[in-house]
């Protein structure tokens, strides 16, 4: 088990600054997902800390020692890749045990342990044959077999599940995570997908263009975003965002949208922001954290909102409806049988507790 | 349930005078292509049976097409004579330079295509050496070897040889390596190989079809050179395309001896393209998709 320390460090490519000073600590055993849209640095973030790339500045330290000048086989790592890795003139088998042959290890240890991972991973039957002969999911089993005979200190995942189609990517995804149960090792796994990255993370670390956006338990930062980037990556469908002002209202604090709507905020959201009152924000509002109001009536902290639908979509479980809000299109998420049709009339309740209140000119949350 | 009939799809025939106007075009197709073949082909049966000729045979006139019987003094002379060496000057020089150049060239190909050794620019360079026609260069190269001590030399042939392969090594490996998935090397590193080592175990397997494929066309090129081996040797080490020309005599042309010389020296050269067919095939191949 290793515990990972990453400070200053900056990559360049040329004249792209891929990794733009991240400082990052990773204690013992934990599952931590970076993430970020494509070109933000995630991969070369990780490949520096693999050796494959070098660091231009900063260090990387694992277990308290800079392992910046380590080629990367003396780092005791193993990794999985986004395309496998599996060499196509060996067999299961070999690819599994081509690690273990590098590092030396007695014959009979070998094939104890390739026959343990192979069990694990359920491809014992797939030892002999070659990986052109393997379904994707098998090729992915192989490719983290390879990695968990090894028994290295340190694991890193890029991308691992992208090239599987949606059913098997949840399947492995969830092997992925008992594996981490199983074994307890410190895991660095690289995504694009906010879903892998909820689901998966002990926590997860938000990158946008080279920095780290912000960090911290999947739930705290679904729900306590700190940027709307943060706010607007995380979670499905994207969160809505509307212009709006804040103003006083009867004592208290109001979002009031351009066409004289307002919606109520409830005093402990409105004691933090009352300094702000009179001045523009952006309200951020989860598609799941409107409903449809009902005669049970109401309870502290939802707001209604009159709208007029004009595009349902229906899932099956539930229905998203989209209406218009200050000139943007809001969606929220209803019961399946909440909406008949686009044109329809109804009242909404928003929760206000659940929104954000964003400055949009530095879209950093209020 | 009513049953549907089948749909009635017209088939469409094509008239009598075109499906004519077809066979026949297939026809001469077939004759053009076998009386191209024929025309290659004589040469080589034409070497191959003078080889088994008597010497009456051999200027018999009209010319016989094919001997009455296969005589193999011509084989039995070269032998006793020992000029049959020059097949193994041949093979050494050939084998021994493509070997050195296959070597040292994947390296190359391999920092070039990796570690992108040079920029854009070198690799561009060092496949314009191979482009300088030998005939330039063969006589300064005579000067410098006449002054170094290497004419006739089993080491100045070899050097000359891998030289000019070297080029047509590294463009070619270059191309080859640079289509191994980068993360097959990286996982391998990562799993606990050092740089060598990978090589070994990765690089080179991936690249073996286009290894061979490489080597018998520089092993080809060693092989049937023919003006550095006439300027640089004399008696030592004169490989077999040179030797071959010295049956024609002033008096008399050894026909016998150049059909049974050729042979010996289109056999290595035979099996070691049918050997390596399929990798052949998928070199050129591939050389061609990438221009």
């Amino acid at each position: 088990m290793a515990r990972v320390r990453l400070s200053g460090l900056h990559k360049h490519y040329g004249a792209l600054h891929a990794v733009r000073g991240i400082d990052l600590d990773i204690p013992e055993g934990e599952f931590t997902v970076i993430v970020g849209p494509s070109g933000c640095g995630k991969s070369t973030l990780l490949r520096t800390v693999a050796g494959l790339e070098e660091a231009d500045e900063g260090a990387i330290e694992i277990d308290g020692e800079v392992v910046n000048d380590l080629a990367p086989r003396d780092r005791n790592i193993a990794m999985v890749f986004q395309n496998y890795a599996l060499y196509p003139y060996m067999t299961v088998f070999e690819n599994i045990a081509f690690g273990l042959r590098a590092r030396k290890f007695p014959k009979p240890e070998i094939n104890k342990r390739v026959q343990e991972a192979a069990e694990l991973l359920d491809i014992t039957e797939q030892l002999v044959r070659y990986p052109r002969q393997l379904s994707g999911g098998q090729r992915q089993r192989v490719a983290i077999g390879r990695a968990i005979v090894r028994d290295a200190r340190l694991f890193l995942f890029d991308e691992p599940l992208s090239n599987l189609d949606a059913q098997l990517r949840e399947e492995m995804r969830a092997e992925i995570k008992r594996l981490h149960q199983d074994l307890g090792k410190t895991m660095i796994y690289v995504t694009h997908d906010q879903v892998e990255a909820m689901t998966l993370a002990d926590r997860i670390v938000l990158l946008r263009d080279g920095l780290i956006e912000q960090q911290g338990a999947p739930l705290d930062l679904f729900e306590r975003p700190e940027t709307r980037f943060v706010a607007g990556f995380l979670g499905s469908p994207t969160m809505n965002f509307v212009p709006a002002t804040l103003e006083a209202s009867d004592g208290g604090l109001a979002v009031r949208f351009a066409e004289g709507t307002t919606l109520p905020l409830p005093p402990t959201r409105a004691q933090a922001v009352r300094s702000r009152a009179g001045s523009a924000v952006t309200l951020g509002v989860r598609a799941e954290h409107m409903s449809r109001a009902n005669d049970a009536g109401t309870r502290e902290g939802l707001a209604p909102l009159n709208v007029t639908i004009d595009l349902v979509q229906p899932t099956g479980s539930r229905t998203y409806a989209t209406f218009n809000l200050a000139d943007t299109a809001v969606s929220a998420e209803l019961q399946a049988h909440d909406v008949r049709g686009p044109g329809e009339k109804m009242a909404l309740l928003v929760d206000m507790n659940r929104i954000v209140l964003l400055d949009p000119e530095t879209d950093r949350v209020l | 349930m009513t049953a549907v009939a089948p749909a009635t799809v017209p088939v469409y025939t094509a008239p009598p005078w075109y499906r004519r106007a077809k066979t026949w075009q297939m026809v001469a197709r077939y004759a053009v292509a076998v009386g191209l073949t024929i025309i290659f082909l004589f040469p080589v049966y034409w070497i191959f049976i003078m080889a088994f000729k008597t010497p009456e045979e051999v200027f018999a006139s009209p010319p016989i097409w094919a001997p009455s019987s296969l005589q193999l003094n011509s084989f039995r002379k070269l032998f006793q004579d020992g000029e049959v060496i020059s097949v193994w000057n041949s093979l050494v020089t050939a084998g021994v330079s493509t070997l050195v150049a296959m070597f040292f060239g994947t390296i190359c190909a391999y920092s070039l295509a990796r570690f992108r050794t040079g920029g854009n620019n070198l690799a561009i360079w060092i496949i314009s050496q191979r482009m300088i026609p030998p005939i330039v260069i063969v006589f300064p190269i005579f000067m410098l070897y006449a002054a170094l001590g290497l004419i006739d030399s089993f080491f100045g042939l070899i050097v000359l040889y891998t030289a000019f392969n070297l080029p047509y090594v590294i463009w070619m490996m270059r191309g080859y390596i640079e289509d191994i998935p980068l993360e097959l090397e990286q996982s391998a590193l990562v799993d606990g190989w050092s740089r060598w080592q990978m090589l070994w175990r990765v690089v080179f397997p991936m690249v073996k079809g286009g290894l061979f494929a490489t080597a018998v066309f520089a092993f080809i090129f060693a092989w049937n050179d023919f003006i550095f081996a006439l300027v640089l040797t004399r008696t030592e080490v004169t490989t077999f395309p040179v030797k071959v020309t010295s049956f024609f005599g002033q008096q008399q042309t050894f026909w016998a001896k150049i059909g049974a010389m050729s042979i010996l020296g289109t056999l290595p050269i035979f099996f070691a393209v049918a050997a390596l067919q399929r990798f052949i095939v998928r070199g050129i191949s591939l050389g061609a998709v990438k221009g």
